[in-house]
């Protein structure tokens, strides 16, 4: 078998066709894990033994004729999903020695298909950040140049699955990280609608925004995995009722081209004008759409993300788990513990989001991001009366160098702009690789970016295939 | 440029820092700020959402057996005694 172009859906076949037995694949990506990953560090903790294990019972239900979508298939796991036993760190320093007491509800799906779990996948602390170098755990490396970001947060998840060490793996995205390194790592990376996926067992980052979603290297297996892990849970209030948008053929897509006006490298600006050349080849019309507030949405973000993270984190106070500090009284064992915990990232989130929600400054921050984000959410409303989907480049640029912003947290920040929107809509969005583009002698991918109306998750998978065909 | 107390929301916050990372974020979250500000150009004469209510809570029926997650939860916790978490005094007389 050849990892380096076997896809989930292939996987399935074989598998059925005993070309191999699950066994064998989860082998075959453990040794690769073996010899590549100290390179690459996708992985926090690799799981060889319970996947072996995994391995043989899928193997037991594919004998049986019993096998699903994801019998025997070898899966990569963000580390902010929990798996009941298993250490969940959320890559910070104050979850280091946390054992999950349940798991999360697409574990459970997942374990219900005969899945293999290769291992807990790094990423920013608490997912912030866009290139896991943010991680407690120091920062993984894109497989596609080694000095340069896989991007984030779940850039472990895009590392393992570009570098042949997983088939495909879970992240989360909250502005912007699974699309983000999909793009930088040259997959095919989902952000759900918002209350598609169960978040029971995600730790929380900011509950109004946070999906979990599949990294996958086609558009096909995102689909395959999106259709097990989606659905209805009781235990996430979020959670939306089953109703899937039946798809029709899209046709339409709209380009906010005043939105492109500035910040993106030229030639990642062209690569996505070729695409769009393309796709109209295929039978698709690309009309113009104007969407004012769409510029906004980076700065809305960055309000009212920090101001859930504030709240969100506020529950690790080394009482009820994860990294507790001696000290004399019960403040100090907070205010100690959540020193020593957090990173430099998460606490500057903190202090951003305890900052426009504190008294006198609410209104100015918090309420009038809610405003403008309600206005965001409008436009896109407004633009799928005319159009069926919203196409985007992903990132303004290819994978950057690591280190190149870790001094300029706006510099960071920067690289989620046209991610975030999708986020304070609520509404779905995929990035698919359209084209490369060299930097420094090297060739990287570039993400497409299609955004959908709610619950047209159908859409997505149409349209980026149809730009998986006309890449060639 | 938004002048920050950051001491002073590190305390709401609970939060340790340094000295030398305050001096940094004396100047970050200014800096932020003065990003973010921008959304005060986007005229705000917008309806606030009114979302529909429905209840979103599990039916209250069907308890599980008492006891049944007990040990998996404590054991999250850092320090426990006698199937409690051991917290430090809370309330005292010295003030």
């Amino acid at each position: 078998m050849d990892l380096s172009t076997l896809t989930v859906a292939q996987a399935r076949k074989d598998l059925d066709a005993k070309k191999y037995s699950a066994l064998d694949l989860t082998n075959a990506y453990l040794e690769k894990i073996a010899a590549k990953d100290g390179e690459i560090h996708a992985y926090l903790e690799v799981w060889a033994d319970s996947a072996r294990e995994e391995a043989k019972k899928a193997d037991d239900m594919i004998a049986k004729g019993e096998s699903k979508p994801l019998t025997g298939i070898p899966l990569a796991i963000k580390d902010n999903i929990l798996i009941k036993g298993r250490i969940a760190s959320a890559a910070s320093k104050i979850l280091e020695n946390y054992r999950a007491s349940y798991d999360a509800t697409v574990v459970e799906k997942l374990r219900a298909q005969g899945a293999v779990f290769l291992g807990r996948t790094n990423m920013d602390e608490f997912a912030h950040g866009s290139s896991t170098e943010n991680s407690a755990y120091g920062p993984s490396k894109n497989p596609h140049d080694t000095s340069r970001v896989p991007g984030g947060s779940s850039g472990g998840s895009a590392a393992a699955v570009a570098g042949d060490l997983a088939l495909a793996s879970l992240g989360s995205d909250t502005g912007g990280s699974i699309r983000q390194p999909a793009a930088h790592c040259g997959l095919v990376g989902l952000k759900p609608t918002y209350g598609a996926v169960s978040r029971f067992g995600l730790i929380a980052m900011g509950s109004s925004l946070d999906q979990i979603g599949p990294l996958t290297k086609t558009a096909e297996d995102a689909k395959i995995i999106h259709d097990v892990i989606r659905g209805h849970d009781a235990n996430d209030s979020t959670s939306l009722p089953d109703s899937l948008v039946s798809a029709k053929q899209p046709k339409i897509l709209g380009v906010p081209r005043a939105f492109l006006d500035k910040g993106v490298d030229a030639d990642v600006l062209a690569a996505f004008e070729v695409t769009l050349e393309k796709l109209k080849k295929e039978g698709y019309e690309i009309r113009d759409v104007e969407m004012p507030t769409l510029p906004y949405g980076l700065a809305v973000y960055y309000v009212v993300m920090p101001a859930e993270v504030s709240t969100n984190l506020a529950r690790f106070d080394g009482i009820r788990y994860g990294h507790s500090a001696p000290a004399d009284t019960i403040g100090e064992v907070y205010t100690k513990s959540r020193g020593e915990g957090f990173g430099p990232e998460a606490r500057r989130r903190i202090l951003l989001g305890t900052f426009v929600l504190s008294s006198g400054y609410a209104d100015a921050y918090y309420r009038k991001a809610r405003v403008v984000r309600a206005l965001i959410r409008k436009e896109f409303e407004d633009a799928f009366q005319s159009v069926d989907a919203v196409v985007l480049p992903t990132t303004p640029s290819p994978a950057f160098k690591l280190g190149e912003k870790t001094a300029d947290p706006l510099a960071m920040y920067a690289e989620d702009i046209f991610s975030v929107p999708v986020n304070l809509a609520g509404v779905p969005a995929i990035s698919v690789q359209s084209a490369t583009v060299e930097r420094d002698g090297t060739k990287l991918p570039l993400g497409f970016q299609i955004i959908a109306p709610h619950a047209a998750e159908e859409t997505l998978f149409i349209v980026a295939s149809a730009v998986e065909n006309a890449r060639g | 440029m938004t002048q920050v107390d950051v001491r002073a929301l590190a305390k709401l916050a609970r939060l340790d820092v340094s000295d030398e990372e305050l001096a940094r974020l004396e100047k970050e979250i200014p800096a932020i700020l003065a990003f973010v500000e921008q959304i005060q150009q986007v005229s705000a004469d917008v309806v606030p959402e009114s979302p529909t209510h429905r209840n979103v809570m599990r039916d209250d029926t069907n308890p599980h057996e008492s006891g049944l997650y007990t040990k998996d939860l404590l054991d999250a916790a850092p320090l426990q005694r006698d199937n409690q978490v051991v917290v430090k005094q809370v309330i005292s007389k010295k003030k």
